[in-house]
């Protein structure tokens, strides 16, 4: 500021007094009245083990609601993100969203970032009946029981991105396979999808392993599959159990002998983690920036998240975050409406590119169909802190990869 | 199980035993502390957790693994004696569950300490080169870092013992559990003998964290499982018993490991099954004599 003349500080100062006066509560009522905003509800875990991966779907969202509001919004109405942590627990979930909804009256609700959070906003989303478009992981949201006309689920499910690594890696190393297995919902839907998946190709498996969440040392589960000598070790978990587990992994030396891989790989897990404990592991992720190179939404993406945010990159939960706000705001358009019903119905027609090439809702289920990224976690050559993994597969989004319709419960609705 | 083998069981029997090498080295600071002071530590795993967290970050600053294991437990004994000066001392005389209740307090401060310095999601860690790889230890591949292990925590277990048991400020610190005002009057200076101790017991706490990190990672709730496991092994051990803490310590990561092997479903809960068998045969734990180390 020093550069700047003193009249010219005052000046804004002024200006500054002035703005604030205008933006006054009182002068604020008026114009809300006028055009409210679109108010979109966020829960996320901003405190936990997944507390970086919601700070950047928070980051990532804001992005998304910035750009609908510098193309002039929808009828001159801004969009507005309400975050709120719920502390990764299914009942804090529950009541920041019914709270979002009973007293912030928000619009939408989109967000959460585990299996089971994401189901208990699910069912106060679908009671109140207010739309809610899911970024978590989860199998079970878009089963007929706990599904509703307003569940969108944006992320994959465990069974598409396991299904994806498994047809990936099982016909390159070998077909004798090991499960460490998280044992919990998340370990077990992904457990299912390796098998289903494995199946046709004549997959064994030796072992699954179960271990309690939160194991801190796995070595007393690794001479057994030591002994038993697999081609590939699936490491069902997440966060910082796979983490652990991965790097007692290498310490006894699994890797000279067999594929370690996981079915999903995070772009936030492998910097909290380090090159040493991913090292030349593989795993399946919704995102990777590196995508960039030959997909130009993904260029314009990473580009617009490098400007806000000081030059990272968005993650895969982050680009969710992002994707998941853009396609009900875009709704919001095609729809003419805020009402959840007819955004809704107009969801379900969307195709869209936001950042990873085409995507669409599956009609029955409302699952977003899309592409799975296969990576490996770099050890050597990295050009800088986010050249962290080598993209080896991209799997094209096909709804032959998905659990039936009729599996899953749904009256056959395919129009 | 099919797969079972002489060699299989033999490695397993090692896993548990390193296991219990950690364990015992854990447990041995929570002990050290009751023994001496009756003092509960429910701060143990957040003094183990800061430790992890130094070492890390002396590691990032000096370059070396080994200059942190020197500095983490110096650092780590002067919180602890600070935080005895400070705060237990005034509530000795009154009943157990004070200190209890002040160090469970002030493990949540140091936990959202190390939070706000470090951030939340805990560090990198990587495993000493030295150190890395498996060797073969005649029935199969065994981590290099793991038998290390084992040996620090020998040492420090039997370093401990011989300043215990071999030194004059051993004796006085025995005696002194045992007949505080006995030592007084023989014109030993007990507050500063209390002091010591704890500043030895969260120095260990400290020091086991800083080798722990290359094997479990460091996060601010890395201490939480850490208290409980110490605990069931000091509860088994008895209380205050130096040799309690490391029979009890190698037999918990013994029966964890063979669980692990044969019903990984139940490998957490035996340890706590084992805790109660022994408490319903011997309610002192195995070694537990009240009141002093031995």
């Amino acid at each position: 500021m020093a550069d700047i003349p003193h009249n010219f500080r005052r000046r804004q100062v002024l200006v500054a007094g002035a703005s604030a006066l205008i933006a006054s509560p009182f002068w604020f009522e008026i114009a809300r009245a006028d055009a409210p905003n679109i108010r979109i509800g966020f829960p996320t875990p901003l405190t936990g083990a997944f507390s970086a991966e919601a700070q950047d779907q928070v980051r990532a969202a804001q992005l998304a609601v910035k750009e609908f509001n510098a193309t002039g919004g929808y009828k001159g109405r801004m969009a507005e993100l309400l975050v709120r942590d719920d502390k990764l627990n299914p009942g804090e979930a529950a009541s920041r969203t019914l709270e979002l909804i009973e007293k912030d009256k928000v619009d939408f609700v989109v967000g959460s970032l585990s299996a089971a959070t994401t189901l208990t906003v699910n069912n106060v989303c679908k009671d109140r009946k207010i739309l809610f478009n899911s970024i978590s992981q989860s199998d079970q949201i878009n089963e007929a029981s706990d599904w509703s006309l307003y569940t969108f689920h944006e992320a994959l499910t465990p069974h598409v991105t396991a299904g994806a690594v498994a047809r990936y890696a099982f016909p390159k190393f070998g077909k004798n396979v090991v499960y460490l297995t998280a044992d919990y919902a998340y370990g077990h839907e992904m457990v299912r999808g390796f098998q289903r998946a494995g199946e046709p190709m004549g997959m064994k498996t030796l072992a699954d392993i179960r271990h309690p969440l939160g194991t801190t040392d796995y070595s007393a589960f690794l001479p057994r599959i030591q002994a038993l000598k697999p081609d590939v070790l699936v490491l069902c978990n997440f966060g910082r159990d796979l983490l652990n587990s991965a790097k007692q992994a290498t310490d006894f030396r699994l890797k000279s002998t067999t594929k370690i891989i996981t079915p999903v790989l995070l772009y936030t897990a492998r910097q909290a983690g380090g090159p040493e404990a991913f090292e030349g592991i593989l795993g399946g992720t919704s995102y990777y920036w590196g995508m960039e190179d030959t997909i130009a939404s993904a260029r314009a993406f990473n580009n617009a998240f490098r400007k806000a945010y000081d030059g990272a990159v968005p993650s895969d939960y982050g680009a969710l975050g992002y994707a998941g706000v853009k396609s009900v705001l875009q709704a919001v358009k095609d729809a003419d409406s805020t009402e959840s019903l007819k955004v809704s119905i107009a969801l379900r027609q969307l195709r869209y590119d936001w950042y990873k090439g085409e995507q669409f809702y599956r009609k029955c289920d409302h699952q977003s169909v899309q592409s799975v990224v296969i990576v490996e976690s770099k050890s050597t050559v990295m050009k800088d802190k986010y050249d962290v993994f080598k993209i080896l597969s991209v799997e094209a989004p096909d709804e032959k990869n998905l659990r039936t319709c009729e599996e899953l419960g749904h009256a056959v609705t395919r129009t | 199980m099919a797969d079972l083998s002489p060699q299989l069981l033999a490695l397993q029997l090692v896993t548990g035993l390193s296991l219990g090498a950690v364990y015992a080295l854990l447990a041995i600071g929570l002990s050290l502390i009751f023994g001496m002071m009756g003092v509960v530590n429910f701060a143990h795993g957040a003094f183990f957790m800061v430790g992890a967290f130094l070492g890390v970050y002396f590691l990032g600053m000096t370059g070396s693994f080994w200059l942190g294991l020197v500095i983490v437990p110096l650092v780590t004994g002067l919180l602890g004696m600070v935080t005895e000066r400070l705060f237990v001392r005034p509530l000795y005389g009154r009943g157990v569950d004070y200190p209890l209740l002040l160090t469970f307090g002030l493990s949540y401060v140091l936990i959202e300490g190390i939070r706000m310095l470090f951030g939340i999601e805990g560090l990198p860690t990587a495993t000493p080169v030295q150190l890395r790889g498996a060797v073969n230890i005649g029935i199969g591949l065994f981590p290099l870092y793991r038998l290390f292990l084992i040996g620090a925590a020998a040492t420090v277990i039997f370093g401990l013992w011989l300043f215990v048991e071999k030194t004059r400020y051993g004796l006085i610190i025995r005696a002194g559990s045992r007949t505080p005002d006995m030592v007084r009057v023989l014109g030993v200076n007990m507050s500063r003998i209390w002091l010591i101790v704890f500043g030895l017991g969260t120095a260990i706490a400290g020091l086991s964290g800083a080798l722990a990190a290359p094997i479990r990672g460091v996060n601010p709730e890395m201490g939480i499982p850490v208290l409980a496991e110490s605990f069931v092994v000091t509860v088994v051990g008895g209380l205050g018993s130096l040799l309690g803490a490391v029979t009890a310590g190698l037999l918990v990561g013994v029966v964890y490991s063979m669980t692990s092997l044969f019903a990984p479903d139940f490998a957490d809960l035996s340890v706590f099954v084992l805790m109660a068998v022994v408490l319903l045969i011997k309610p002192q734990g195995l070694f537990g004599k009240s009141g002093y180390m031995g």
